[in-house]
């Protein structure tokens, strides 16, 4: 059921598909449940093979992770628009979402870890993942993400901070709790 | 105690995006910051603990194969198991009947959005099945084997006529799906040039023809007899329109 010529087919095959990982890691980070980001990232693979003939070379990793962004972000609207609509207010997302008591019941440091980035708002949260996971520049972020570089490095310095805070708390809980 | 300065740069700095005579400034800065340099080596914490924490998820399995399935569609061989064949029917067979109870609870959406984004995937099916090594269920120019081929995969009775003598050969017939529903398709050549008609059955009462044009390709839609048909084609209108009303008369 491939919309695509031979030609193309091999080039969608070769400049694309080596940036599955990145675009089931993306969906996942954003969505945070593995089968909601297989769904996606197929729906965003399937959308990029269809468009892939309006894609005129330059960076395929960013050009995917875009429409995997893109697509997942339709798809947040759709099912969790209050995740989008609260994302800017952070004083009180720092009060209410990463509390230390949550994030001081989940067991290892792993599981604290996740637990701490997935308390981050979206956008929050795929500046992080760009950045730490994928090694993405600034100038990558910000052709992904369709924001400006100064916005880029504001956001990655506020997610940190917000990170920061929830893992400083959760692990002071613990040490608490291992005396 | 914060540093106003360093809160904007330090990220820059510390993802090494400062060059030249920015990184330079900074690092003067760096020298007589005390909160700077504490900062420092917290993001530098942070960063090896998300990196320890080993966070990145590759894709699974299962992903890798439905893209790869979808790049490259196997084209069914008459070799297929039994087994293979009864899933598919059964399949078919719950698509027909969700098909047709939203049919029957729905009629309302059946706009005139809705018939430009039915004649929107109709076209893209079209395309599908002009592309090499697209699926095709029966390949014959006879119409008693193409509908028994089709009275063995369907529920309902296909209307198959060859119109042959008058300029629109039968080829063939095969199943696809249309928004997520199955649907028959009929595959006729005029003047070199496939039509397909896509037949399902419908519960709405009948209409006359709409046509319209999309990406370059003709469509003519309309319900009679408790189904629904839609021409596709790169064919003139006119060529279109004759087929359409030789399938109406034949019915």
């Amino acid at each position: 059921m491939s919309e695509l010529g031979l030609e193309d087919r091999v080039r969608f095959e070769q400049l694309v598909l080596p940036h599955m990982d990145a675009a089931f890691n993306l969906a996942r980070w954003l969505l945070r449940r593995r089968a909601d980001a297989e769904d996606v990232s197929q729906e965003a693979l399937l959308r990029a093979c269809r468009f892939f003939r309006g894609f005129r070379g330059g960076d395929a990793r960013a050009w995917l992770l875009q429409i995997v962004r893109n697509t997942c972000y339709t798809w947040l609207e759709k099912n969790h628009p209050m995740e989008l609509s609260m994302e800017f207010d952070e004083e009180i997302h720092l009060q209410t979402c990463a509390t230390p008591e949550t994030l001081a019941i989940a067991g290892d440091d792993r599981e604290r870890v996740i637990l701490a980035l997935e308390t981050l708002p979206p956008r929050f949260r795929e500046v992080l993942v760009l950045r730490e996971l994928e090694g993405c520049s600034y100038k990558e972020i910000a052709a992904i993400t369709s924001i400006p570089i100064g916005t880029v490095m504001s956001s990655l310095s506020r997610a940190r901070r917000q990170l920061q805070f929830a893992l400083a708390h959760s692990s002071h809980k613990e040490a608490v709790r291992e005396v | 105690m914060k540093c106003n300065f360093a809160n904007f740069w330090l990220q820059g700095y510390f993802d090494g995006e400062l060059r030249g005579r920015r990184a330079a400034e900074f690092e003067r800065h760096l020298q007589h910051c005390v909160h700077c340099a504490a900062e420092l080596v917290n993001l530098d914490l942070l960063r090896g603990r998300l990196q320890l924490t080993e966070l990145y998820e590759p894709a699974p399995a299962s992903l890798r194969r439905k893209i790869n399935a979808h790049l490259h569609p196997i084209a069914p061989t008459s070799a297929a198991s039994q087994a293979l064949l009864w899933h598919w029917l059964a399949a078919l067979a719950a698509m027909l009947f969700i098909v047709i109870v939203l049919w029957k609870v729905s009629p309302g959406l059946r706009s005139d959005d809705y018939q430009a984004e039915l004649a929107g995937e109709i076209v893209d099916a079209h395309l599908r099945s002009l592309q090499p090594g697209h699926m095709t269920g029966i390949a014959s120019k006879d119409e008693r084997v193409v509908k028994g081929w089709f009275d063995s995969k369907l529920k309902f009775a296909l209307p198959v006529r060859d119109f042959a003598k008058t300029g629109f050969a039968l080829n063939g017939g095969r199943l696809d799906l249309v928004e997520g529903r199955s649907v028959a398709v009929l595959v006729y050549e005029h003047n070199g040039r496939p039509i397909n008609v896509f037949i399902w059955p419908t519960s709405d009462p009948d209409t006359s023809p709409r046509t319209g044009s999309r990406q370059g390709f003709q469509w003519i839609d309309w319900r009679k007899g408790r189904m629904e048909f839609c021409l596709v084609s790169d064919a003139a209108p006119a060529e279109l329109e004759l087929l359409h009303q030789l399938i109406n008369s034949s019915g």
